[in-house]
């Protein structure tokens, strides 16, 4: 049975979705766009989809992956097209495969996570992360359904560093839900880019700032926007690695 | 004069309160339109959470007609938790609407669906925070119009000081005739204000206006009478009817939220009306005569539905779903058209009698199996033929044997306490009825995992039924009775550890009653409530009876009535109710005929199936029965995909 697996994007307002909001509304779209899905035996059948690590809610994406199953073969770029159609503005698919071998977990182990903080500016925000990244361990708070928890971030953070922003938002490009993205151009913004082992306890963007109001009392004046950039397995350098690159690469 | 989304406001305060996601729209089938480009511009709101108000069937319906309008926009709005109302306040975010996060106080119209009298306080606070004032009297040229509707505008007047019009009966056709008098009055530079536009609905004798009526009282707390208090005004309103529902195939796109919300699925109306006569129920009385959709106006709106959505299941929905003429080949034929796709039916309510295990088997044949689910109402035979819910114990040992022989393992059941006459030993038949279904169960089946939930409600007598003279249960009795039913259930460990039970206490359901049947006068407890932080009264966790039984006591009392007096009295024959101004088509007379054969323990047939009763709706409402069957068949449609309901040719490879 043919796998394809998918990069999609959560932008703007559809940030606000959590995980399960998310896989509800991607298995209707796919009955919508008349996929040929597989499904589960048994009493109670569920489509075949396999979710990798979803972003918190909250929190934007441009670099999300699924894998789905099908009973016919399917054209990639039919199936990008026909889904992206049927899916709300705001959850865009951006390129699909046919999985050739391997599995997604497998090679994704770290996130970019890009978090704009309007109202601070990029120097103050340099220093915070100077203080952090000098530190050899931060731990932050975090409250979790059994009450609260402490966490060390900053043996996750294998790199930060900061941008200067003048109101942009990373979705210039091809952005279905652009309306919700506009930013408060008043206000200095300092970007914070990381990247961030899946480690266990994940690490979330919120994890990182809570880090760096606990090395330099930065507490952002309104809410911060972050945005996963890219997953993928680290290469020598420090650098993510397209976790789609092997099957595009047996494509051709 | 355009209007700016509050949206850049609110966004900075999402982070900070629970499941965000309800309040930033982008539904999908939502529809966004050009502020300025409409002539009448429409707020509907369903005064609950977003998670309840969303799958509204109601609300849906009239959104989806009025944005079909060119020159008519429609938007939606919902009750923000407490945790946004108080960010909300803080920051002068005002009500919005979740589609173009418009502010209410812009629109024209601001439409309210009371679906129950639990959601009035909400109504308060949607107002209070769009800036409108919460008494209409008021309310300037700048505020919109607000327009109740729903089952609970039968009796609007615990709302009258708060509401400016209620529309009883059914909303399609009333929802664009009040938008033509709307249109019409601003093409004309408004003439008369408020007051005027006002005046030119309530004439039309459709539109029930609280304020140009005055109630007059007799000494002891009564009313003395209701009367119009000028002229153009009818002495009467009459509910709306939409008679023919193929005409009317809406939702045609059916709303689907990115939230969760409490019906994950697609309904579609098989049919509106019921007379089984049911004497309990409301919906029941006011909504007749039965119309019927013909099966291919079901075939179509489930197609249609279906590709829009991309639900997995489909509700077919009714007070009474498996009384339609032609269900066996509906659901025949929507099981046979779905075949492979994974799309399940249910039947929302469902008849012991009308039930058959045909018919449960084809709503299982293509998806997850739902649970069989029916409402014997009442424990014993006697207190079924007081409420008219003429089903007996054999037909539903068999039902559930034959349930239970096709593989079913569950089975739920519904029960009210607090019925007219009823007593101890009528709630306790209901540990009898459950233990036989699971003796019956186990026989069949021959399994020990058999379970039967009983769900019991508190009964709450309604305006225009039968019952609404009579001496609403005191919480107390209640309670007593469903702790003896508790007691009973148990007293058999080998049987009771199978059968389930599930109720509310009574203290809810009394509150449901003094804003069922009350007067203008409980306006002022809904008021001191909702000052008081009153919200979301349908919620166990939000709901406070203290809170309403010291409302009522300092606000009825210095009138010379109390909470009891609304509730726990009986009403004579001639008591003026606060009601009878709108005409609902039923006779008055016959109601209390029916009262009384209530209380002889009389039951009293369907009218589908048995002459006419006399019970005034249709010679009084100019309707008839609309039922088939039509002898006609599902719509023939090209085969449907696979592991889809819908067939994508562009997908596969050659």
């Amino acid at each position: 049975m043919q796998k394809l697996r998918l990069r999609y994007a959560k932008r703007g307002r559809l940030r606000f979705t959590s995980h399960r909001d998310i896989a509800r509304t991607f298995e209707r779209a796919l009955r919508r766009a008349g996929v040929p899905m597989a499904y589960s035996q048994g009493f109670s059948p569920h489509p075949k989809v396999s979710w990798v690590g979803a972003a918190p809610t909250g929190v934007a994406s441009e670099a999300e992956y699924v894998e789905v199953q099908v009973v016919e073969p399917v054209e990639p770029e039919a199936l990008r097209t026909a889904l992206d159609t049927v899916l709300p503005p705001g959850l865009d698919v951006l390129e699909v495969v046919e999985a050739r071998g391997g599995t997604l977990p497998e090679r994704i182990e770290a996130s970019t996570w890009q978090v704009e903080l309007p109202g601070v500016s990029p120097q103050r925000l340099t220093e915070a992360v100077s203080a952090f990244l000098a530190a050899g361990s931060v731990e932050v708070e975090r409250l979790t359904k059994d009450g609260k928890k402490v966490i060390d971030v900053r043996p996750a953070v294998i790199s930060a560093e900061v941008r200067e922003g003048a109101g942009s938002t990373p979705m210039t490009t091809r952005s279905s839900d652009a309306g919700h993205d506009a930013q408060d151009l008043s206000l200095p913004c300092g970007i914070l880019v990381a990247v961030v082992r899946q480690s266990t306890p994940t690490v979330r963007p919120d994890d990182v700032l809570s880090a760096l109001r606990v090395v330099a009392d930065l507490v952002p004046p309104v809410p911060a926007k972050a945005t996963r950039m890219a997953q993928g397995r680290l290469d020598d350098e420090g650098r993510l690695v397209d976790p789609l690159a092997p099957d595009r690469a047996a494509e051709d | 004069m355009s209007v700016e989304s509050v949206f850049p406001a609110l966004e900075p305060l999402l982070p900070r309160v629970s499941k965000p996601v309800q309040y930033v729209g982008g539904e999908l089938n939502a529809t966004v339109k050009d502020w300025d480009a409409a002539n009448v511009r429409w707020a509907l709101m369903y005064p609950d959470a977003y998670e309840v108000g969303l799958p509204n069937q109601g609300v849906m319906i009239l959104y989806e007609v009025l944005n079909e309008q060119a020159d008519v926009l429609a938007e939606r709005t919902y009750a923000v938790w407490p945790d946004l109302e108080r960010l909300m306040r803080e920051h002068g975010v005002p009500q919005f609407t979740v589609d173009a996060h418009r502010p209410v106080k812009a629109f024209d119209l601001f439409g309210v669906s009371f679906a129950t009298e639990l959601g009035y306080t909400n109504l308060l606070t949607a107002l209070d925070l769009a800036g409108i004032p919460v008494h209409a009297e008021d309310r300037t040229d700048d505020d919109p119009i607000v327009v109740a509707g729903g089952h609970a505008a039968f009796n609007p007047e615990p709302v009258a000081p708060f509401i400016d019009a209620a529309v009883l009966g059914d909303g399609e056709e009333a929802v664009l005739e009040i938008t033509d008098l709307v249109r019409a009055w601003k093409a004309e530079g408004r003439p008369g204000g408020r007051d005027e536009i006002l005046t030119r609905l309530a004439e039309t004798g459709g539109v029930y206006v609280p304020r140009f009526y005055d109630v007059e009282y007799l000494p002891d707390g009564r009313i003395q009478r209701v009367v119009p208090n000028r002229e153009r005004v009818p002495y009467r309103v009459f509910k709306r009817t939409t008679m023919d529902l193929d005409a009317w195939p809406y939702p045609k796109q059916p709303l689907v939220p990115l939230a969760e919300s409490v019906h994950e699925r697609m309904s579609v109306e098989i049919f509106r009306g019921c007379t089984r006569g049911c004497r309990f129920c409301q919906a029941g009385m006011i909504t007749r005569p039965v119309r019927e959709r013909s099966i291919e106006g079901i075939g179509a709106m489930v197609q249609r539905g279906l590709e829009a959505t991309g639900f997995e299941e489909v509700g077919l929905l009714s007070l009474s779903s498996a009384d339609h003429s032609e269900i066996a080949e509906v659901t025949k034929g929507l099981a046979d058209r779905y075949e492979g796709t994974n799309t399940s039916l249910s039947l929302p309510s469902t008849r012991v009698d009308a039930f058959n295990i045909d018919l449960a088997n084809e709503l299982s044949r293509n998806g997850r199996r739902s649970g069989l689910t029916f409402a014997p109402e009442g424990g014993s035979e006697r207190i079924r033929r007081v409420i008219n819910k003429m089903v007996s114990e054999e037909d539903l040992i068999r039902t559930v044997s034959a349930a239970f022989g096709a593989g079913w393992r569950q089975v739920k059941l519904y029960f009210m306490c607090g019925l007219p006459t009823e007593t101890d030993e009528d709630v306790l038949q209901i540990a009898e009825m459950a233990k036989n279904v699971i003796r019956a169960g186990r026989e069949v089946s021959g399994r020990k995992d058999i379970r039967c939930t009983i769900s019991i409600g508190g009964f709450v007598p309604k305006p225009h039924t039968p019952f609404q003279w009579a001496a609403q249960c005191d919480p107390e009795t209640v309670d007593s009775r469903l702790r003896k039913l508790r007691e009973a259930v148990n007293s058999d460990r080998s049987l009771g550890r199978n059968i389930g039970m599930r109720y509310h206490d009574g203290q809810p359901s009394l509150i449901e009653g003094l804003l069922s049947r009350g007067d203008r006068r409980v306006g002022r407890v809904i008021e001191r409530v909702w000052r008081d932080g009153g919200r979301f009264d349908g919620w166990s966790e939000h709901f406070s009876y203290d809170r309403w039984v010291a409302a009522a006591a300092a606000e009825l009392e210095p009138l010379g009535v109390d909470l009891a007096w609304f509730t726990t009295r009986e009403r004579e024959e001639l008591e003026v109710l606060p009601w009878d101004h709108l005409d609902s088509g039923l006779d008055k007379e016959w109601l209390w005929a029916d009262w009384q054969d209530a209380l002889d323990e009389r039951e009293q047939d369907d009218c589908r199936w048995t002459p006419c009763f006399d019970c005034g709706v249709c010679p009084a409402m100019g309707t008839d029965i609309e039922v088939g069957p039509t002898g006609r068949t599902l719509l023939p449609i090209s085969p449907v995909g696979k592991g889809s309901p819908v067939r994508n040719p562009a997908l596969t490879k050659g």
